[in-house]
């Protein structure tokens, strides 16, 4: 029987359409328990390929018939094996196509909500947990904390005929890479940053500052920067067309951004609490908050998109109902989540002080986001 | 640190490296020591998880400029 190859995006779509897959994933046992393809709808089996050289008759009756079989690993080469081994058994079986390499890199394109003559966008990073977004109207573009796959956001601009016109992003990332620059040198659009979070960054670029305010199209809609320091000292917040409250870092859907991914959780506890519990306090319930991740399957909407209104985060989110600041602090300063792979080599990445090639990137990238910490 | 034998698998993508250092492990006896030279990063845990697994003992490695060196002393 013949091997399929399954690209990212078919995947993407059973996961968001909770349809049923069987996963072998082959990838060694630390690797898997560290981070494989999240699905609430999906079925796991982890055997490392080099547990299968001799064949693959021991695993055959673990595996059921009834379901569809997809083969995993890091790269390819390993899955494609183990595939036309299972194949050569009779069984019908698909790999992915790139491995959680490429997996990691699938960017869904959600649409989120109209715009005054426009419409605002999610991207979906499925396989780290990034999001990214796009704001259309009249023939412009903005571009908030985009990923390093800088082509799909050109394409997707250049498809909807619209110019990418300003470039921001809300706070220095330090668990994926910044198309921001790229994408801003690429298309002459203004690559915004928050000076605070820029101070080491050794290229030129538009500092925000709290009340900044930009405009995309003649007469359409506002980005309004609202300063929200907490998960780093620069984190800004947007606020578009006075409904959508993209919070970077800051607040997630199930979780708070965690204070100390540049080194500095203790200084920067009081921040974060004074940005989620006055300064978001004081916006209105109504907005839609788009965060910059998510971390489980759980915050992923049944359209695929990530948002839900402030004022639900308000009642639901744990890390926003915490009354006692000492409790607080312990919660977002003690035991927290690993870092995130390569985080500092991330960080000065995003800075421009280090210039990896393509292989490094993806290298470091490697593995969730672990951007929150969750009460 | 002395092999009794060196096995070239630079340039080779996964499964390949692991699969050859299998091959050449049978070459071996019991407690002599294979070399292997690789250039794909995810050598380093594979070829570490695959020793485990099957009991041989990775006694050292090294990464010199881009080769990532490893001894491995066979069961």
């Amino acid at each position: 029987m013949a091997v399929k190859a399954m690209k990212a995006s078919e995947v993407a779509r059973r996961v968001v359409e909770k349809k049923d897959l069987f996963i072998l994933d082959v990838r060694n046992e630390d690797a898997y328990a560290d981070w494989k393809i999240e699905s609430d709808s999906f079925q796991y089996m982890n055997v490392p390929y080099f547990e299968l050289l001799d064949g693959v008759e021991e695993i055959m009756e673990d595996i059921p018939k009834d379901k569809e079989l997809l083969v995993v690993c890091a790269k390819e080469g390993s899955s494609q094996m183990v595939a036309e081994m299972l194949a050569d058994e009779g069984m019908e079986v698909s790999y992915l196509e790139g491995g959680m390499k490429t997996w990691s890199e699938h960017l869904e394109p959600v649409k989120v909500g109209d715009l005054p003559n426009g419409e605002l966008y999610q991207f979906v990073r499925l396989g780290k947990g990034c999001l990214s977004y796009m704001a259309v109207s009249n023939g412009e573009a903005a571009i908030i904390d985009a990923t390093r796959m800088t082509d799909v956001f050109i394409n997707f601009a250049k498809a909807k005929g619209v110019e990418i016109k300003h470039v921001f992003d809300t706070h220095l990332h330090a668990d994926h890479i910044s198309g921001g620059r790229e994408i801003a040198e690429k298309t002459g659009a203004v690559y915004w940053l928050p000076p605070k979070d820029a101070e080491e960054v050794v290229f030129e670029y538009a500092p925000l500052t709290d009340g900044e305010q930009v405009r995309i199209g003649d007469t359409a809609i506002d980005i309004n920067a609202l300063y929200s320091p907490g998960h780093t000292i620069g984190s800004t917040s947007f606020v578009i067309d006075n409904r959508f409250l993209l919070s970077g870092d800051i607040l997630f859907i199930d979780s708070i951004g965690r204070p100390d991914l540049a080194g500095k959780a203790d200084d920067w506890v009081g921040d974060l609490r004074e940005t989620l519990y006055s300064r978001y306090r004081e916006l209105s319930e109504n907005l839609i908050v788009l965060p910059a991740h998510f971390m489980i399957m759980e915050e992923v909407n049944d359209d695929g998109s990530v948002q839900e209104k402030l004022g639900t985060l308000f009642d639901k989110n744990h890390g926003l109902n915490i009354e006692d600041e000492n409790k607080f602090r312990a919660l977002v300063t003690e035991n927290l989540p690993p870092q995130p792979n390569s985080h500092q080599e991330i960080r000065q990445t995003n800075m421009g002080k280090i210039t990896p090639d393509i292989d490094k990137k993806q290298e470091m990238e490697i593995g969730p986001n672990r951007c929150a910490v969750k009460a | 640190m002395n092999a009794d034998k060196v096995l070239d698998a630079k340039g080779m993508a996964c499964p390949m490296p692991i699969v050859k250092t299998k091959k050449a492990m049978n070459d071996i006896e019991s407690g002599q020591v294979l070399e292997i030279h690789a250039t794909d990063q995810g050598a380093k845990a594979d070829l570490a998880a695959w020793s485990k697994s099957g009991g041989h003992e990775l006694v050292d490695q090294s990464e010199d400029d881009g080769v990532l060196k490893f001894w491995i002393k066979k069961k």
